[in-house]
């Protein structure tokens, strides 16, 4: 095994493993700072795979601006922070469905997927990774469409927050 | 290459070839160095940081017409010292009901966001520390961890003043967070990069402040709003909010907060110097030594904190609704429309000379920021009239 697998293996495992702590934990705010854990891992596999890129807006976006908007909304929503009521609600099944299905099918897919052996290609000196991926985003003929489309959504959204806090006088 | 021209490759390379020819694996050996370099990083900013106690106290008492410490050692330089003892010697002390874990980490975490800044901080031309291509960008996102720090201090400590200090400070790092990023931009369209050396290095003949001065300056209320400094110490109040998120620590835990706010004032002022004022660059004298490059970041560093404590020592107290109405109305919209602008303006003169391109941004910094002041003017303007009446307004203006 290569130090990278090693690391990578790590990674994934303390990553898994706070994940799962943020659904079995009982203090809510204790479940939102495990998933500050867990986005903190995923943003490391980024790096890893040498998208640095996408690793720093990951912690910018997710930690920095939604995982602080989950917090604010648990302390200002819940009476009590020391949650203790159940844990499952009537639609558990439902949820359990969907986690299996999800997996099972993520399984069937990446079984036949060829890329699991390879090694990632070299990437050659001087490539500019982010002016790459500005011209992709930017490009007819790649991905100008689906980032319109993400930018629409975002302002419908946003359009919708703000006319819910709006205060009708 | 001697030691003189790149002491930090010469030293690493002599200490690795040390650790090899004690029988260590050649990529240990590495590892082992890189933990060093970093380990030393870190141990000169905390020494820095020590004398920054002192500078702190020696400015704000010139500020306020006092001497300051002077009692200990020449011009009391010795002072601090007796203050960090004093720091670790006090009871440690922990609130019932306290969320011990996070109640320990969250000073750990705010410290650790100011020192991760320094990885990207190029402090002479040879040292780079990490040469990432998302300089810019990562430290929005060590500034994420800090906001997390404060959120973490104010809720574990199971009292009501911390967790409402913690609101108020999170809300505001959260808001002025918005036109830092705008602004971070202004040096990534001149430079075509946001490398943190590439930003520099592209500062050749003119810095960035003299082609965006407002931008500079709008970068600058956002790091001081980020810092949580006066005028945007709001998670402070002595008579009605007590001292914030750091309300219940005592001891060191209050000397990481505090000395960690002192290194961020610092960090933030080499980035601003870095941003706009060409970080270790000085009419060609960083080529001499690295040691020089270093004296002239240093230099300009500390410039940029004196500045940010003359804001602090001599600003008034702003209610916190219209600090977040100043951010959301007025800076948001404008380090936007300034961020808009200067990309316009970087595509129309681009093949410009440097002297053309110099004025028009220039004069288009100007052109903003005087509109902005306008709009500001006559909606304040209106303001004032629907709470004094139109004629006492027209009166204050004869």
């Amino acid at each position: 095994m290569t130090t990278e697998q090693i690391i990578f293996l790590i990674v994934a495992g303390a990553t898994l493993a706070s994940g799962l702590l943020v659904v079995t934990s009982r203090n809510l705010i204790h479940a939102a700072l495990w998933l500050v854990a867990t986005l903190f891992g995923v943003a490391i596999v980024y790096t890893l795979l040498n998208a640095g890129f996408m690793a720093v807006v990951q912690v910018v976006v997710y930690i920095g601006a939604i995982a602080i908007l989950f917090i604010f909304a648990v302390m200002l929503t819940r009476k009590d922070m020391r949650d203790s009521g159940a844990q499952l609600n009537s639609n558990w099944w439902a949820g359990a469905l969907m986690a299996v299905l999800t997996f099972g099918g993520l399984f069937a897919m990446l079984r036949t997927w060829g890329g699991m052996s390879k090694t990632a290609a070299e990437i050659p000196a001087g490539f500019d990774q982010i002016a790459e991926l500005g011209a992709q985003l930017t490009s007819p003929e790649a991905y100008v469409l689906p980032f319109e489309v993400a930018s629409v959504l975002l302002l419908a959204a946003m359009v919708g927050a703000v006319y819910l806090a709006f205060n009708k006088k | 290459m001697n030691f003189w021209n790149d002491p930090l490759k010469v030293a690493a390379e002599w200490l690795e070839g040390v650790f090899v020819g004690w029988g260590m694996n050649e990529i240990a050996s590495h590892v082992l160095v890189v933990f060093l370099g970093v380990f030393l990083l870190v141990l000169i900013l905390m020494v820095i940081d020590i004398f920054l106690v002192w500078i702190e106290r020696k400015v704000v008492a010139r500020f306020q017409d006092r001497i300051g410490p002077n009692r200990l050692g020449p011009f009391g330089l010795v002072q601090p010292f007796a203050d960090i003892i004093k720091l670790i010697i006090k009871e440690d002390t922990t609130p019932d009901g306290a969320d011990k874990v996070v109640y320990n980490l969250a000073p750990v975490l705010s410290m650790m966001s100011v020192l991760m800044v320094w990885a990207v901080v190029p402090i002479a031309p040879v040292m780079l520390s990490v040469d990432l291509n998302v300089g810019a960008l990562f430290l929005i996102a060590t500034g994420a961890i800090g906001t997390l720090s404060i959120i973490m201090a104010g809720w574990s400590s199971n009292n009501k003043f911390a967790l409402i200090g913690g609101f108020r400070q999170v809300a505001i790092m959260v808001a002025f967070e918005v036109p830092m990023l705008a602004t971070l931009m202004i040096p990534t369209i001149f430079s075509g990069s946001m490398n943190m050396n590439a930003i520099i290095t592209a500062q050749d003949g003119l810095w960035f402040f003299v082609l965006s001065p407002l931008g500079a300056l709008i970068f600058l209320i956002a790091a001081i709003a980020e810092l949580g400094r006066a005028p945007f110490d709001l998670a402070e109040g002595e008579s009605e909010l007590v001292a914030g998120y750091s309300t219940e620590y005592s001891g060191m835990k209050f000397g990481m907060f505090y000395a960690g706010e002192l290194l961020h004032a610092l960090t933030f002022g080499g980035i601003w110097s870095i941003l706009f004022f060409g970080g270790y660059r000085f009419f060609g004298l960083e080529q001499v030594s690295p040691f020089l490059a270093i004296l002239i970041f240093l230099a300009k560093a500390l410039l940029g904190y004196w500045v940010i404590m003359w804001v602090k020592y001599t600003m008034l107290r702003i209610r916190i609704d219209q600090m977040l109405v100043f951010n959301w109305v007025f800076l948001t919209p404008l380090a936007f429309a300034l961020m808009l602008v200067t990309a316009l303006m970087n595509a129309l003169l681009k093949d410009a000379s440097p002297w053309l391109y110099g004025l028009g941004m220039f004069l288009s910094n100007v052109v903003v920021g005087w509109i902005a002041i306008e709009i500001a003017r006559s909606v304040s303007r209106k303001e004032r009239e629907k709470v004094e009446g139109v004629h006492q307004v027209a009166e204050a203006h004869h």
